[in-house]
């Protein structure tokens, strides 16, 4: 027996953030602004020293908080500049005002979140409390399950970012994606070149006929000096809900588009795995969706018909491949490694919704696994479908509140 | 008709007078020029301009003499604090006790 | 590829032991990238997640299959456990997991039927500390052990070449620095003793 000493040229070893960085340096990013935060800092580590070896023609401008980060990408995305940040749990919850007066001025900036659990108490681990705090913030989420998703999302990020006029965020694992090494197909520059045009702003500044953004905006609207009648707030508003409703088609388009030229398709907002004639669904999010493809494995072994449902993008939530996805099944087990305090996991209150009207009699059923970093293993989540089908099936199932796999 | 029609998709207008409103009705009382005392009108030239520079809704203009838009003057008083030789008074609008 | 290594569709899984700063994780890397090199199409490599600090007790993870690698968690039931400091064989968990067919793998002075571990594991010992004192494979001063540990992992486990191996680390190091490594790797593989117990 000999080892294969075949060469990947395209293929490399990198760890998520990593993967992030040069994701957005094959993007040409042309300002970055971040403040570093653990597991998130490499991102930042790795950027500067590609702009300072001068492999990338950016700005990057050292600021002193993710709030001032965000500031900086809003201007600079303003003026015609495509943009670029990162950061992980405390980071982002310091950023949430800008995070809303992006996504309100429709700036195409990508951000890559490290998934890290917020306090108190401290805790630097990982779960994806974080960025499910921020999803009425009006961006685009799309989430990892590998590296090379990461990598790939990235790049997508600025073509939908850029056609929908709307803030994208790529969330990925911190530790177990952003620490961890793993083969990752690199794109070439100049196939990146091809499938991502120039950026143009719809906000460009000029002296010659200037523009004021984002001036006070009251509850009617009003004719301007033109007499043209211009929105009031709530119209601003509804434009950014019918943008993320809108989004869900360029995303599947570039993801297709994405998977024409690269090999590795995007084409849906889900990712599906042995879904076919599937009758439980376990609903995931993140890395987890895919230690949960090896759960579903084992449960097939013993002839349960489990699939996977991975939800790839989470706002716009997918609503219709959702329930597409879930036809045929009985049961919906999904698990959050986030939660609604005082509500449920974040991914099982959308199940849940996007099923209301339909006239199912589904079960959909609830877990909390994995918060701060708690380890969470294929056979726990195989277990934890069979204790939950055993219960359905005696009629004893109850799914009021969500389960917690901890040991109080 | 609504408000799509505007073609923005955030919050956008461009500079332009009047494009808050009428400012002028929110004026109680309005800057007076005393032309006697304003420099540009007795040294008949260009000089000073310090109403029109501190001016913060740009009603006043850089001519000989000085010209203010009451249709859109708030009667805020910054002309008449700014002006050295003393040459604006603010009048009440209101002329009832008069 | 031997399919002894991957019989029930799980990766083969190599734990690491050693201290802050000696390189546990660098090693995990390199063994991953060593299999990656080597066409193998799945390979992770992963340090312990948490506070690392100079001196503490510290782990890392290297996955290798055939097939892209699913799991994210952390090692349960390492095929192979390598510890670069004999020191920390004090911890019970260290082995922990560790069952019939796999391979406890240390840097020590002792032979394997001297080591006093127990268990129906097979044991293979190197004196890395000595072979990377007399080259010279120093940091800072301090000896590290961890790219001569890969040789002994190459000598009893034949799923990553070490041609393979030694390609990573001329990669990743200098003439110089590379040349001591390989040497210190070398003369690891070479010296490493084994007592396997089935």
């Amino acid at each position: 027996m000999k080892a294969n000493s075949k060469k990947q040229d395209a293929s490399q070893m990198l760890d998520g953030n990593r993967a992030a960085a040069l994701g957005a340096k094959l993007c040409r990013v042309q300002v970055v602004a971040a403040y570093p935060i653990t597991p998130q800092t490499p991102v930042t580590e790795a950027l500067s020293e590609i702009v300072e070896r001068g492999e990338l023609q950016a700005q990057y401008v050292t600021v002193e908080s993710e709030h001032s980060a965000m500031a900086v990408c809003s201007s600079a995305s303003l003026v015609g500049a495509r943009t670029f940040t990162a950061t992980s749990s405390h980071g982002l919850a310091y950023m949430h005002e800008m995070l809303h007066w992006v996504a309100g001025t429709r700036l195409p900036v990508v951000l890559a979140c490290v998934n890290r659990a917020i306090g108190a108490p401290w805790n630097v681990l990982n779960d994806l409390q974080d960025s499910m705090s921020q999803r009425d913030t009006g961006w685009i989420q799309m989430y990892a399950r590998n590296n090379q998703e990461i990598l790939d999302q990235i790049i997508q990020a600025y073509r939908i970012a850029e056609k929908a006029y709307l803030p994208v965020m790529v969330c990925y694992d911190g530790y177990t994606l952003s620490h961890t090494d793993m083969p990752v197909d690199v794109p070439s520059q100049d196939a990146v070149d091809g499938f991502l045009p120039p950026y143009k702003a719809h906000t460009i500044l000029d002296p010659t006929n200037p523009k004021n953004y984002n001036l006070v905006t009251l509850a009617n609207p009003r004719l301007n000096a033109e007499g043209v009648l211009c929105h009031g707030y709530m119209e601003i508003r509804y434009l950014l809900q019918e943008a993320l409703e809108k989004s869900k088609e360029a995303i599947a388009s570039v993801g297709r588009e994405f998977g024409d030229l690269f090999g590795r398709s995007y084409a849906s907002l889900l990712w599906e795995d042995m879904m076919e004639g599937a009758e439980i669904a376990i609903v995931a999010t993140g890395g987890l969706a895919m230690e949960a493809i090896v759960a579903a494995e084992m449960l097939r072994r013993d002839g349960i018909r489990a699939g996977v449902i991975g939800l790839r993008v989470f706002r716009p939530f997918p609503r219709a491949d959702v329930l597409r996805a879930l036809q045929g099944c009985r049961l919906a087990v999904v698990f959050d490694r986030s939660i609604s305090y005082g509500n449920e996991g974040t991914a099982c209150s959308e199940t849940k919704a996007a099923l209301y009207g339909t006239g199912t009699n589904m079960r959909v059923h609830g877990f909390i696994v994995g918060l701060g970093g708690r380890d969470v293993k294929a056979r726990e989540l195989a277990g934890a479908v069979k204790r939950t089908l055993s219960l359905t099936d005696r009629g004893a199932l109850n799914s009021e509140s969500p389960e917690w796999v901890c040991e109080i | 008709m609504g408000t799509r029609e505007c073609g923005h998709i955030c919050g956008e207008s461009s500079p332009g007078i009047g494009e808050a409103g009428k400012t002028g009705e929110w004026r109680d009382s309005r800057p007076v020029i005393d032309e006697a005392k304003c420099t540009p009108v007795r040294r008949n030239k260009p000089a000073c301009f310090l109403c029109w520079l501190y001016c913060p809704d740009a009603v006043v203009s850089k001519t000989v003499p000085v010209r203010i838009d009451m249709e859109y003057c708030k009667g805020c008083g910054i002309c008449a604090e700014v002006c050295p030789v003393h040459a604006i008074a603010m009048v009440e609008e209101d002329n009832s006790r008069s | 590829m031997s399919a002894d290594y991957f019989s029930d569709s799980r990766p083969y899984e190599v734990r690491w032991h050693g201290r802050g700063g000696q390189g546990a994780v660098t090693a995990a890397r390199t063994l991953a990238q060593a299999a990656h090199l080597g066409g193998l199409g799945g390979a992770t490599a992963s340090p312990s997640f948490g506070a690392e600090r100079r001196g503490a007790p510290v782990s890392a993870s290297t996955r290798i299959s055939p097939e892209p690698i699913m799991v994210v968690s952390q090692i349960e039931s390492p095929d192979m456990v390598v510890v670069l400091d004999q020191t920390l064989l004090k911890d019970d968990e260290v082995i922990g997991g560790l069952g019939s067919g796999g391979w406890l793998v240390v840097n020590t002075a002792r032979p394997p039927d001297r080591l006093g571990v127990i268990g129906d594991f097979s044991v293979a010992t190197a004196d890395a500390t000595a072979i990377c004192r007399e080259l010279g494979v120093m940091v800072g001063g301090l000896i590290v052990v961890n790219t001569a540990m890969l040789g002994a992992v190459a000598r009893v486990s034949e799923l990553v070449a070490l041609a393979n191996i030694e390609e990573v680390i001329r990669r990743r190091f200098s003439n110089r620095s590379a040349e001591l490594n390989l040497a210190a790797i070398e003369k690891t593989y070479r010296t490493t003793l084994i007592e396997r117990r089935p």
